[in-house]
């Protein structure tokens, strides 16, 4: 059995959650994003932003992003955080927060992050060195990554290039059931498998947009959580595992380490897959859903590609997976891991509209960091679930 | 002081692939660092690499024109490490996983660079 570690199941609790500027966000910057998301959150929430004593950001462009947030929101935060695991970030923070707040060192965090690059092309040198191991021999980054991460995954379990392409189908058939998703124009598998290939085997339609969004969510204890201005969301359990920077160091190319994180979160919430009504997975590329239904243990491994097939991940399919339409079609603008959290407390809460998924109960959200580098899980319930 | 980059590139512009060894565990490392991954066994030596290897993983990298685009591989070495590399004297559709391969070192750019080709 594996060990909880004493995570605090259901001790704290999502009790606010916005998305702000998802599409085209042009004419401001990165942090004026994150700050308009940050309040749309807290109203959200009804609570006042002078409540806030904890503050969680990863600043696109800006290495001292936690510091930039506070001195822009006016906060004089005890915990500030602006980790560096990528799109996993902040799953990594739900963890961190649900720590902190039930330790009673702070008592309401603030999870928030934009980006607009899509409007504010990103300067020439990034926050990341080229790796000297990899960089001589050109690989796309990151898509040449996933790709040689696909390539094994159909080397060893006959996974095809039409079961990624049903990745990318599910994904806008629900993004056109998502009125904030950026692309809602209709895909079939052909097309995706007609598209320009970019790092075999993927094609341009096998990668995550590359758009403007910007998000955040609000955690309290769950005795504050109950004077909220909405149902709290508890956060039942959540783990995180990093195994490498680069592919090259990657332990095996075909499990990741939400084998890790997943297995924990699920025991410290005393759930298992078939629980979970909602699935929110990282979608960088077609290629992740599928190890994640993996090491998550939706399906066995090397299954994953015939698990998503005849389009059991889309609306009406047998596990509703992405529903707010992913990184694929609804928003990626660059590091996605909070749109996770958002789509999950909307499902949950029953205010997902045309999306929405009959008698949502639980959901986890899975992050997803540097080429499948850093994996966090986190799982969420109603009050009602939460017991 | 053990200076891992540094030393592996001049024995490259040598001639000469070398990889870690770890006196105590026998383990192969690469890339050069200062310590064993795992284990922080510092008592690391330099070991000629055999240079035969196997495809372990492929992408190619698509460009305008068909003729240049490239491969990326990823390749175990037959010591353990797996590294990133490039395989030659081949088109680049036709490297594939399981593929046998022996390093080269060749120049470009005006620097040694370590490839492969089939073996």
């Amino acid at each position: 059995m594996t060990m909880t570690h004493g995570f605090p199941r259901g001790r704290a609790a999502i009790v606010g959650a916005a998305t702000f500027g998802i599409g085209k966000c042009p004419g401001i910057s990165a942090v004026d994003m994150a700050a308009k998301a940050a309040l749309l959150a807290l109203a959200d929430a009804g609570i006042s932003l002078s409540e806030v004593d904890a503050l969680y950001t990863s600043a696109p462009y800006e290495a001292l992003g936690g510091m930039e947030l506070a001195e822009y929101l006016g906060l004089t935060p005890e915990i500030t955080d602006c980790n560096r695991t990528g799109g996993s970030a902040f799953e990594v923070y739900v963890q961190q927060a649900a720590l902190a707040l039930d330790a009673g060192l702070i008592d309401c965090a603030l999870i928030a992050y934009g980006s607009n690059p899509a409007s504010n092309p990103p300067p020439g040198v990034g926050m990341t060195r080229q790796s000297p191991w990899e960089a001589p021999y050109r690989p796309l980054a990151p898509i040449s990554s996933y790709a040689l991460a696909a390539s094994r995954h159909m080397h060893l379990y006959g996974t095809t290039r039409e079961q990624l392409a049903e990745v990318a189908v599910a994904a806008r058939q629900w993004a056109r059931l998502n009125p904030e998703a950026a692309v809602r124009d209709p895909l079939t598998v052909d097309e995706v498998l007609g598209a320009r290939m970019v790092s075999d085997p993927l094609t341009v339609r096998d990668c995550c947009l590359f758009n403007d969004g910007a998000a955040a969510i609000v955690m309290v204890r769950a005795d504050r959580a109950r004077d909220c201005a909405k149902a709290p969301i508890p956060v039942l359990g959540a783990a995180h595992a990093v195994t490498h920077r680069e592919i090259s160091s990657m332990p095996d190319l075909t499990v990741t380490g939400a084998a890790i994180s997943g297995p924990q979160a699920f025991a410290q919430a005393g759930l298992v897959p078939a629980d979970i009504d909602v699935v929110m997975l990282y979608d960088a590329f077609t290629i992740t859903p599928i190890l994640f239904l993996e090491d998550l243990g939706f399906c066995p491994k090397g299954e994953g590609g015939r698990f998503v097939s005849g389009g059991h991940i889309a609306p009406g399919g047998g596990l509703a997976v992405n529903t707010n339409g992913g990184g694929l079609s609804c928003v990626h603008p660059g590091m996605y891991g909070l749109f996770l959290l958002v789509e999950a407390v909307r499902q949950l809460r029953g205010a997902a509209g045309e999306r929405q998924i009959a008698d949502a109960h639980l959901a986890i959200a899975h992050g997803n960091g540097g080429v499948l580098s850093s994996e966090a899980t986190v799982v969420l319930g109603s009050a009602q679930a939460a017991g | 002081m053990l200076q891992p980059e540094a030393e592996w590139r001049a024995h490259l512009a040598g001639g000469r692939f070398m990889i870690q060894r770890s006196r105590s565990t026998g383990g192969h490392v690469f890339y050069p660092r200062v310590a064993e991954p795992g284990t922080g066994a510092e008592d690391l030596e330099w070991v000629e690499a055999s240079g035969e290897g196997v495809v372990h993983a492929v992408t190619v990298v698509r460009k305008k024109d068909p003729a240049d685009n490239y491969n990326v591989v990823l390749v175990d070495l037959a010591e353990g490490p797996r590294l990133m590399s490039r395989v030659d004297g081949l088109p680049a559709d036709r490297v594939a996983i399981g593929l046998k391969v022996r390093a080269r070192i060749i120049e470009e750019g005006d620097t040694p660079l370590l490839v492969f080709v089939p073996a």
